[in-house]
């Protein structure tokens, strides 16, 4: 296998509402990422789209029409895992080089999630079985307040311990200049926020966002090349649980241990909690940022409010979690929202996070993403 | 240069609306069909795998975990203990309703406490908002309450009860 490092990234603002279509701000983040790396679009060989439903952006087969944002005459594939899809668009990119097939590969995470009516809500609708389900008219909230309060169960947690990671990402959101919904909020605030599905109330949960994300991966040769602070990535890991959600103990994600285990043996890591400086985990609801610690085994199940709660994953502490602000703060632009994430540790481990630097000096780092019907988990180790 | 829009601004915007012409008609397949069916007579089928024991609600025809046929079926009980139980505030497009309805997911016996997977459904909970809040629903004996007229379908089933 081929070492593979990151040269270039690009955010644009995550906005509820944007103006631009979703192949302009496609092209916006592809921009942003190729004038980071000091590459032109001519140089590229492959791009990899990552976008979540074709429902949220209204077009059907988005691979195809975000591949107008570079794409065009060169080898280009879409992945989608749901959630997990935006750490999937960096794996993506990381094989196509590391296989030896690329030298140079732009990968590009776009969604818009605003469009849809009366509300992006229901265009989870036709995520559910059929004929088990959907007669029952769910909501998508639903299986997360029911994955939340399994887990506040099972290890006796309470609601106030988990509103602090919303405390927490919010108030990192502050020190980065593409957040939606960054803010100084209290615990108090998360409690007597909207109830919306008990025990998810409206600052839960992160917002309804459009936005992209673009990375730029390339092989030693061309890292070397152009960088002298390189970053590698050393470890990826992916896998898929069973959709049957109900038959299964909603408490632990299984799928989450799985994919970190695969991505930190191939990144030589035997004690996550002690060699790992910083981590993006996936936090579309603020109790899932706890459980994501726990499947990456950072902490042991059931402990991570615990850690939170002495600061451990303080944007100064011995562990930063979210020193981007996370999917809470910065926004849910699904697939986008996840290679923000990989971004935020490229950047970290590059020192140009700017007012989003962890204190601490960093080597390894680790994101993560989750989707699907509460199955689907990627992760990628990257280390300078 | 990206320009998120306010909500007046949305106002005086065109809005094209439009309805897909999509209809279905699904294949329930076989395990599903026969769910269905005893659903109607009142029973929850499964199908087991005797090679690890697994038991799955709704049935398969096939075990994930073996990569083999499961072999037979079996009806399990409609009772059973609730793992987790929500209380929703709003609709599946995000209106706000009064009422909350509350759903959550119910491991059936035979089971036990410790087992990773299990025969579970996910439907509605027959309780107060006040048990889910409190939890105290969680852990609860359940039982399901048929309606009397089934015509083979999850909505068979009113909702799980309190035994
Ligand atoms: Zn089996």
């Amino acid at each position: 296998m081929r070492k593979v490092g990151v040269i270039g990234a690009g955010l644009t603002l995550f906005r509820r509402r944007m103006l631009e279509t979703p192949q302009e701000l496609a092209y916006i983040a592809a921009s942003r990422a190729l004038d980071e790396a000091g590459l032109e679009l001519k140089d590229i060989d492959c791009v990899v789209i990552g976008s979540a439903p074709d429902a949220f952006d209204g077009v059907h087969m988005k691979g195809e029409y975000l591949a107008k944002a570079g794409g065009e005459k060169k080898m280009v594939s879409r992945v989608y895992v749901g959630g997990a899809t935006g750490v999937m668009t960096a794996i993506s990119a990381w094989y196509h080089v590391a296989s030896g097939l690329c030298e140079k590969v732009l990968a590009i995470a776009e969604e818009k999630m605003s469009p849809a009516r009366p509300h992006p809500q229901s265009v989870f609708k036709y995520i559910w079985d059929p004929i088990t389900e959907k007669p029952l008219n769910p909501n998508l909230i639903w299986i997360f307040a029911m994955e939340m309060h399994r887990y506040m169960a099972k290890y006796g947690i309470r609601k106030e311990e988990i509103a602090l990671v919303s405390v927490k990402n919010k108030r990192n959101a502050m020190n980065n200049p593409y957040a939606q919904l960054p803010g100084n909020i209290t615990v108090d605030d998360v409690l007597k926020s909207e109830v919306l599905v008990w025990p998810v109330q409206l600052l839960d949960v992160s917002p309804t966002s459009d936005g992209a994300a673009a990375m730029v991966v390339a092989t030693e040769d061309v890292v070397r090349r152009y960088t002298d602070t390189p970053v590698w990535i050393e470890g990826v890991g992916w896998t898929l649980d069973n959709t049957s959600w109900p038959g299964r103990e909603l408490a632990y994600p299984r799928y989450l241990e799985n994919a970190a285990r695969m991505a930190y043996k191939m990144a030589k890591i035997e004690r996550p909690y002690k060699e790992i400086d910083v981590v993006e985990p996936y936090d579309p609801f603020d109790y899932k940022e706890l459980h994501h610690l726990e499947g990456l085994m950072i902490a042991k199940k059931g402990e991570a409010p615990t850690l939170l709660k002495e600061g451990v994953f303080d944007i100064d502490g011995d562990i930063p979690s979210s020193p981007s602000g996370g999917l809470l703060g910065v926004g849910n632009p699904i697939a986008a929202a996840g290679l923000m994430k990989t971004i935020s540790i490229y950047w970290q481990l590059k020192g140009i996070a700017g007012k989003m630097q962890v204190k601490k000096p960093v080597h390894t780092g680790v994101a993560q993403a989750w989707g699907d019907l509460m199955q689907a988990s990627t992760v990628i180790v990257m280390r300078n | 240069m990206e320009n998120p829009l306010k909500e007046e601004e949305l106002k005086d915007h065109i809005t094209i609306s439009y309805k897909p012409f999509a209809k279905y008609e699904y294949s329930a397949g076989q395990a599903i069909s026969k769910y269905l069916e005893g659903l109607k007579e009142g029973k929850i089928i499964g199908r087991k795998c005797n090679k690890c024991g697994r038991v799955y609600v709704p049935p398969k025809m096939y075990c994930e975990d073996c990569f083999r046929p499961t072999d037979e079926w079996v009806e399990v009980k409609d009772e059973g203990i609730v793992e987790t139980a929500v209380a929703s505030f709003i609709s599946w497009t995000r209106e706000k309703i009064e009422e909350p309805e509350i759903v959550g997911t119910i491991r059936l016996f035979p089971s036990k406490e410790n087992d990773y997977v299990f025969p579970g459904v996910f439907h509605r909970i027959c309780c107060s908002y006040e048990e889910v809040k409190n939890m105290s629903i969680i852990g609860k004996r359940v039982k399901a309450v048929w309606k009397s007229q089934r015509k083979g379908d999850v909505n068979d089933i009113e909702c799980f009860k309190v035994i």
